[in-house]
């Protein structure tokens, strides 16, 4: 992975650059020592590691409005960083850079449970934003499968998904408002606890634009009432193109479940040897899940299972009680940490047309043979965003470079099949030079063109998202 | 000027001497722009339409009724309710699907599922410099590159003309029933909608007008059943419940503001926060009609009321003049705001030529 060479005159000028930051930040907040700041060297894509100039943990938004400034005035890159669980590598650091993070700005302002909303500071955990308000009976909906550790603020900046979109949708749908802090220490707020926009929806393009055009301090927040119950059933298909027909006639049939997780034959297996959830051994394993009162959950699982049927699975597993429905979700929640005792492992997460669910995974197989990777999915059905997983050994030489490899010619599986690149981790340094496989240079171009904007000098976290060479002229300034 | 291909489109703004008023059936435009007439219904059609992924891919200039029939032969919808506000700012002409999210425009079902902007996917558009720009696509889950779909939602063409746009569709319920709540004053009435907002029965409309709260659920038969039992039990107030053809038929009125239709006065259409709705409106002592449990208002005013409108909201929300003379349309942005808007404007339409003057 390429990164662009740091700027010899930054890297110069250190001593210089953190006496500014300490003189508008109390001592503790700054980090400069070089054993300190391997903390910092990655986020959750391991593989690439880069420690930067300096890292800063302001508590207010008034200190990042004076960091950036700082840096702004020094020409000092600077990567916003939430909890560091980025699978895309958006919180990595280059060694020029100054490391931003929100993670000490994590309070609730203020829950109004009256007007469904909760204002926190965006170094919050995505799990606690449903911690502070579950006593009232309400819930944030977005869950990523990092939801303990993930920050609110990278949530903004991925966009990010989870099990329970496909009813109650990604962050992008859930987020009211921000205050956002653009790089030269200009603070906006931008949308507001109403939600609706007064004119253009800066709002819309700020969330998911991975920290490119601003670092989010605040953030308002949709809370719904918690449902009364929910409970899943487990279908097992010896086809995958009979699991994907089931998933869409359950879809067309009008029932809205809010999961539907799909796992195929080498994710079954591992996961049967590592959680033993007692998964039938078949080629497509579907796990639904609905909400409602009991008698609404009956209804609906009653109309799940009349359609399952109908495609004849191996199995149809319902739950009697919340100690099954926990074995039917064991599995499903085990997968990644099933795969990783095989292996190392690399997660992707593009999305494609529900329809294109059997070719696409009949491909996978195929290349999966011609690599000499072994790859399983796991993956959100309902709403066609892929999870394969590609095993290999970070200790052999060649290993990774073969892997990558294979995750590109996924990835651009999913663009020729009408998808996209990634569907809830970002594009980041991992998927940045495959950008060019689904978009034209006139639809990055009018991408870039909002972040020269909000980041003229694109200072803040330049190096990702759009392919070096596509940016480098508007980053050499 | 009218295209029909979508390079015909680029090449008409590109080579555009002069601004531009881009219209799509022209039945939701605001403000006072001025300039050539482009017009949308030339680009028609479904391009691809999947029910069993809920995925529509339609040109822009397609009437809306068309795209709502091509969905209802499968038993399906556009989930936000689509108003039609001909009746409101007598309007004739057919809307068309680019200018419904164009304008973000979304009925009473936001509360539950969100605006047009939270069901677009996708969309193909010609920026002011004539440039054929893609964004988003036709899948669910994508945060590939900037979301400029959210951008062009609600740019109302100041940014660029939508040549197609995707959608996630909704399959129609199988039952649909609404709550209506008599003997209540405006502050009560408006509370019961949040107490039904607040519940975990999933209300799919919660508005008030006529000194009325309406409260709808849609679903599978035997669940709306459940919820409205549920829901007249929390409520207050004296409850009727009606259902399927005449439940339809009260959110069509809410939907397009048919309490306003052919009264006389400015109408301004506030958003707000539901717990601040009744006092904004009881201190202007002009008509209401409440959506989205409050955080909407339809404000039937006599002319000349902006400066009083613009400080009952001040920093609770932000109200829109949709109809009459005076003031300017839309609200002003903070200046700090004001900027990243100008600055957006000015990179996607350098030459100033589209909607020039709409939204201030």
């Amino acid at each position: 992975m390429q990164m662009p060479k740091p700027d010899q005159g930054v890297l110069a000028r250190k001593s210089r650059i953190v006496t500014r930051l300490r003189a508008v930040l109390p001592a503790d907040a700054v980090i400069d020592a070089v054993e300190e700041l391997r903390v910092y060297e990655c986020d959750a894509l391991t593989a690439y590691r880069c420690p930067p100039l300096a890292a800063v943990l302001p508590r207010t938004t008034d200190e990042v409005a004076a960091v950036l400034r700082v840096c702004w005035e020094e020409g000092v890159p600077v990567v916003p960083r939430g909890s560091g669980t980025s699978l895309a590598g958006g919180a990595m650091p280059t060694a020029d850079s100054v490391i931003l993070g929100v993670a000490r700005m994590n309070r609730v302002l203020a829950a109004d449970y009256d007007n469904r909303f909760v204002h926190v500071e965006a170094g919050r955990t995505n799990l606690s934003v449903t911690g502070a308000v579950e006593a009232e009976g309400f819930f944030y909906a977005p869950d990523p499968s990092s939801q303990l550790a993930c920050a609110i603020a990278g949530n903004i900046a991925m966009n990010s998904g989870g099990a329970h979109c496909l009813k109650y949708g990604v962050t992008t749908n859930n987020l009211l408002g921000v205050r956002l802090v653009q790089m030269d220490g200009t603070i906006v707020t931008l949308g507001g606890p109403w939600g609706e926009p007064s004119g253009l929806d800066l709002l819309g393009v700020v969330c998911g634009s991975e920290g490119q055009l601003g670092v989010v301090t605040e953030a308002w927040l949709r809370i719904l009432p918690k449902p009364e119950g929910a409970r899943p059933v487990l279908v097992g298909f010896n086809s995958n193109e009979v699991a994907g027909a089931c998933v869409s006639d359950i879809i067309k049939a009008g029932i809205l479940p809010v999961a539907i997780e799909f796992m195929d034959r080498p994710c079954i297996r591992a996961t049967e040897a590592f959680a033993k959830a007692g998964y039938p051994d078949c080629e497509a394993l579907l796990i639904i899940e609905v909400e409602g009162s009991e008698a609404e959950i009956a209804e609906q699982l009653g109309r799940i299972k009349d359609i399952a049927l109908a495609h004849d699975p191996v199995e149809f597993r319902e739950a009697a009680d919340e100690d099954q429905a926990k074995r039917i979700w064991l599995g499903r929640k085990s997968a990644f940490g099933a795969m990783g005792q095989i292996n190392d492992y690399m997660c992707l997460d593009g999305t494609i047309p529900v329809s294109s669910l059997p070719h696409v995974l009949k491909r996978i197989g195929e290349m999966s043979q011609e690599f000499g990777l072994d790859v399983g999915n796991v993956f959100h059905a309902g709403d066609g965003n892929m999870h394969p997983l590609i095993l290999f050994n970070a200790n052999t030489p060649g290993d990774l470079e073969k892997c990558e490899a294979f995750g590109a010619e996924i990835l651009k599986l999913c663009v020729e099949v009408g998808g996209c690149l990634t569907g809830e981790h970002g594009v980041g340094i991992e998927k940045r030079d495959l950008m060019a496989v689904q978009f034209a240079p006139a639809d990055m171009e009018a991408q870039m063109r909002v972040k020269d904007v909000f980041d003229p000098k694109w200072l803040l976290n330049p190096a990702k998202v759009f392919p070096l060479a596509t940016s480098a002229e508007r980053r050499a300034g | 000027m009218r295209p029909v291909t979508e390079a015909e489109l680029a090449e008409a703004v590109a080579g555009a001497s002069g601004p531009l008023l881009v219209r799509g059936g022209g039945t939701r435009t605001l403000g006072h722009a001025v300039g050539e007439v482009l017009e949308t219904g030339g680009l028609s059609g479904v391009e691809l339409y999947e029910p069993g992924a809920l995925t529509l891919v339609v040109r822009a200039g397609t009437p809306v009724a068309e795209v709502e029939e091509v969905l209802a032969s499968e038993r399906q919808r556009l989930a936000f309710e689509v108003p039609d506000l001909r009746g409101l700012l007598g309007r004739e002409g057919l809307s068309t699907i680019g200018g419904v999210l164009a304008a973000n425009a979304s009925g009473p079902r936001r509360v539950q599922v969100g605006a047009a902007r939270d069901a677009a996917l996708g969309v193909r558009f010609v920026d002011g410099t004539g440039a054929v720009v893609k964004n988003g696509g036709r899948v669910m889950k994508n945060v590939t590159g900037y979301d400029l779909v959210k951008l062009m939602a609600g740019s109302r063409g100041a940014l660029g003309v939508l040549s197609e746009v995707s959608f996630k569709v909704q399959a129609q319920p199988e039952a649909e029933a609404t709550l209506i709540v008599e003997g209540l004053g405006d502050e009560a009435g408006l509370a019961a909608l949040r107490v039904a907002l607040g519940s975990p029965f999933d209300v799919s409309g919660a508005a008030r007008h006529s000194g009325r709260s309406l409260i709808r659920v849609e679903g599978m038969a035997g669940s709306v059943a459940y919820r409205v039992r549920e829901l007249t039990a929390r409520v207050g107030g004296e409850v009727s419940v009606v259902e399927a053809e005449a439940s339809t038929r009260l959110w069509r009125e809410v939907r397009d503001v048919a309490p306003f239709h052919g009264r006389p006065g400015e109408v301004w259409r506030i958003a707000t926060l539901p717990t601040v709705a009744a006092e904004i409106v009881a201190g202007l002592e002009g008509q209401a009609l409440w959506d989205w449990g409050g955080g909407l208002i339809w404000l039937l005013l006599d002319h000349g009321r902006g400066a009083e409108v613009a400080a009952a909201v001040a920093g609770r929300g932000h109200a829109t003049l949709v109809r009459g003379e005076g003031g300017p349309v839309f609200p002003p942005e903070a200046p700090e705001v004001a900027a990243l808007v100008a600055g957006v404007k000015a990179k996607f339409d350098p030459r100033g030529i589209l909607n020039r003057g709409m939204m201030g």
